[in-house]
């Protein structure tokens, strides 16, 4: 019965006890054990990427009315395990005037900025790799390793696509952390902590009903940091071949590629947790951590789902817009909420009205925001409009 | 020898190597990259001592920022002024007999030090450093004016690299 | 075992050795073939002229002096954002002017058009 309402505290112990009663050190016991339990838990995480390659590759065919991967095994569901062993037996090239350590370095950090990040990712209460009190300021520092791979990559593969991929996907992934970072910081007010498992357990109300506008900059901004559609100037094929990655071959592209598709899964994961009440679902979750923990991949997955959606329905943006729309737009818009939120929740706190106050305060910003931009576009319009005449006399 | 000794002069030797090889390799782009090693030891070491918050703020701050606006800078400048010069001078000499003067100097100074004996005050396992932080930072009798000064500082570090950006765009 | 962050170094650990392990058994598994044509630098068929080290636009150094002024102000944030809750209302002012003196800078920025790609 101990075992189904903290398994792994139960496991924990009970390999303690096998291993220390042979002589061992209690500390070495201890790290030994960890070790053990995160390969099984990165292990677990690339099985999931092999399935997350399938599941994206049948719901983009879907959405292009396709069929997708349908020929090894029940509906194509051993098509990935096919693409590895393709991968794995494939050539690996390195260019001429590459910079060896640094090119092969690149997908290795590529990968570990998001193993990383499941090191706080709460599954159930009592199912978490380790509770950092400065969670959130580890998920941006896990990204900026991300944002250092990208660089690496572009600049060792000494192929001119690939610098300018690297800098456009550089320049986007510091810009939108800003907004990423002031969605993080209304959460926090919001939970008054930076831990993941804090941040859960203060969503009696789930914190979208707070924060709606905030999951909106939230979700944009994650796509961005991602680098998907509408984001993808990174890899636009049509301008820059690939991308950062346009050199990499075999396996080093296969571990760019899943690190993309386990990344977008964690963010889903990361959405869920900050806005959707994590593992919670009307009181589900008191069955056991491991129904909660089900619970939490499934809000995951389809979190995952929602910026595939995004991903396959919306074409890329230029970049000036790109740059634009961060930062005359989301940046101070973020901003605002961040002051909005925290005076109005200081105000209602621990009163009644808190979550209603907020939501409306979160109305009120989005119709002025709206408001804002109509006449905003309508002044650019009479702009243009006065303009065009005198265009035309010009001509004649 | 505790296992967190051993852990700290693993540390220690990452930083001053890299460091060292910063100021040593050719290419600069390397030296960027060899710099980010450095700063990642740095945080290594805040995380030993158990200041989280610290180690997270180097890594955002330093090696997401700064260090990616060093190689902005880098990858700005033409390449015929780089990688040309070699890293030493003629006054390698004197800058060695400085710098080991220098080092000679703290060295006797921190020797004679007995802070070093001293220990840090034991924090009981559930205190919250970073709402102690907050509170600190926002607190009139603590750091409230450093705290706002910051951001003024930061708005004239903007307005700065504005006016010289818009300096260098009309020339 | 009070500190947290031994887990996370082993994960660093074990986060780089899985990627390694990949790459390793590729290159194992892998023919190793390689001649001239095969290694050049791609670019859709054409020769390569000159090398990679092309001049970037001022621009990218613009935006990344302003993100790093923005990403050391969210990490001063980040403290009081996690105690305000424990804290007098005029915590919440404090926090709302050092905003607001970096949002005049943001404004600042983009009047003078330094927020424009072009």
């Amino acid at each position: 019965m101990e075992f189904w309402k903290d398994p792994i505290n139960t496991i924990f112990a009970s390999l303690l006890k096998s291993f220390t009663s042979g002589g061992m050190s209690e500390v070495l016991a201890t790290i030994l054990i960890w070790l053990i339990g995160i390969l099984l838990f990165v292990t677990f995480a690339m099985v999931l990427d092999i399935f997350l390659v399938w599941i994206e590759r049948k719901v983009v065919a879907r959405f292009q009315d396709r069929l997708g991967p349908n020929r090894i095994g029940p509906f194509g569901i051993f098509q990935p395990f096919a693409d590895i062993v393709k991968l794995l037996i494939k050539e690996d090239i390195t260019p001429v005037g590459a910079d060896v350590i640094l090119f092969n370095l690149a997908p290795i950090f590529s990968m570990m900025s998001v193993l990383l990040l499941w090191a706080i990712m709460p599954f159930a209460p009592l199912m978490v790799g380790v509770d950092l009190n400065v969670g959130m300021l580890y998920l941006v520092a896990a990204g900026s390793i991300g944002t250092l791979s990208v660089i690496m990559a572009g600049w060792a593969s000494n192929n001119k696509y690939a610098t300018m991929g690297a800098f456009r996907t550089v320049a986007q992934m510091i810009s939108y952390e800003i907004p990423m970072v002031a969605a993080i910081l209304v959460i926090t007010v919001l939970a008054g902590s930076m831990g993941a498992v804090g941040i859960v357990e203060a969503q009696e109300i789930p914190f979208i009903f707070y924060a709606p506008l905030t999951f909106i900059i939230f979700l944009i901004s994650a796509i961005a940091e991602l680098g998907r559609s509408p984001f993808d100037l990174n890899e636009a094929e049509s301008e820059i071949v690939a991308g950062f990655h346009t050199e990499y071959t075999g396996m080093k592209f296969g571990l760019f590629y899943a690190g993309e598709l386990l990344h977008s899964f964690t963010f889903g994961g990361f959405i869920a947790l900050l806005f959707f009440g994590g593992h919670r679902f009307f009181g589900l979750e008191e069955l056991g951590p491991i129904v909660g923990a089900l619970i939490f991949i499934g809000k995951a997955l389809f979190f995952y789902w929602v910026i595939m959606w995004v991903k396959y329905t919306v074409p890329r943006i230029r970049i000036d817009h790109m740059l634009a729309f961060n930062w005359k737009f989301l940046t101070p818009l973020a901003f605002i909420l961040l002051m909005v939120t925290a005076l109005v929740g200081r105000l209602f706190l621990e009163s009644n009205w808190l979550v209603p106050a907020l939501f409306l305060s979160n109305i009120l910003i989005a119709w002025l925001t709206v408001e804002y931009l109509k006449s905003h576009a309508r002044k650019e319009r009479e702009k243009e409009e006065a303009l065009k005449p005198s265009a035309q006399m010009t001509q004649h | 020898m505790q296992i967190t000794q051993i852990l700290f002069l693993i540390f220690a030797a990452i930083i001053l190597g890299s460091a060292f090889k910063v100021v040593t390799t050719k290419k600069m782009i390397h030296a960027a990259f060899w710099l980010i090693v450095t700063l990642f030891g740095v945080a290594a070491l805040y995380a030993m001592l158990n200041a989280g918050f610290m180690a997270m703020v180097q890594i955002v701050v330093y090696v997401g920022a700064i260090a990616i606006l060093f190689i902005f800078a880098i990858m700005l400048t033409r390449k015929e002024l780089l990688d040309s010069a070699a890293p030493l001078n003629k006054n390698w000499t004197v800058a060695a007999l400085f710098a080991l003067l220098s080092f000679s100097g703290l060295f006797t100074l921190l020797n004679n030090w007995r802070g070093f004996a001293n220990t840090a005050p034991e924090l009981s396992a559930d205190m919250d450093t970073i709402t102690e932080l907050g509170t600190a930072l926002v607190t009139p009798n603590a750091y409230l004016l450093p705290f706002e000064v910051a951001s003024v500082l930061l708005l004239a570090a903007l307005i700065g690299a504005v006016y010289v950006a818009n300096e260098a765009k009309s020339e | 075992m009070q500190n947290p962050w031994i887990y996370i170094g082993l994960f660093v650990l074990v986060g780089m050795f899985i990627p390694i392990a990949a790459i390793a058994i590729a290159a194992f598994l892998g023919p190793k073939k390689p001649n001239a044509i095969k290694q050049s630098t791609y670019e859709c068929g054409i020769e390569t002229v000159g090398d990679s080290w092309i001049q970037f636009k001022a621009q990218y150094y613009i935006f990344a002096l302003v993100f790093l002024v923005f990403d050391v102000e969210t990490v001063f944030l980040f403290p009081w954002a996690v105690a305000l809750n424990k804290l007098p209302l005029f915590a919440v002012f404090e926090g709302i002017i050092f905003i607001l003196i970096l949002l005049a800078g943001l404004v600042y920025a983009w009047k003078k058009g330094m927020l424009e790609w072009a």
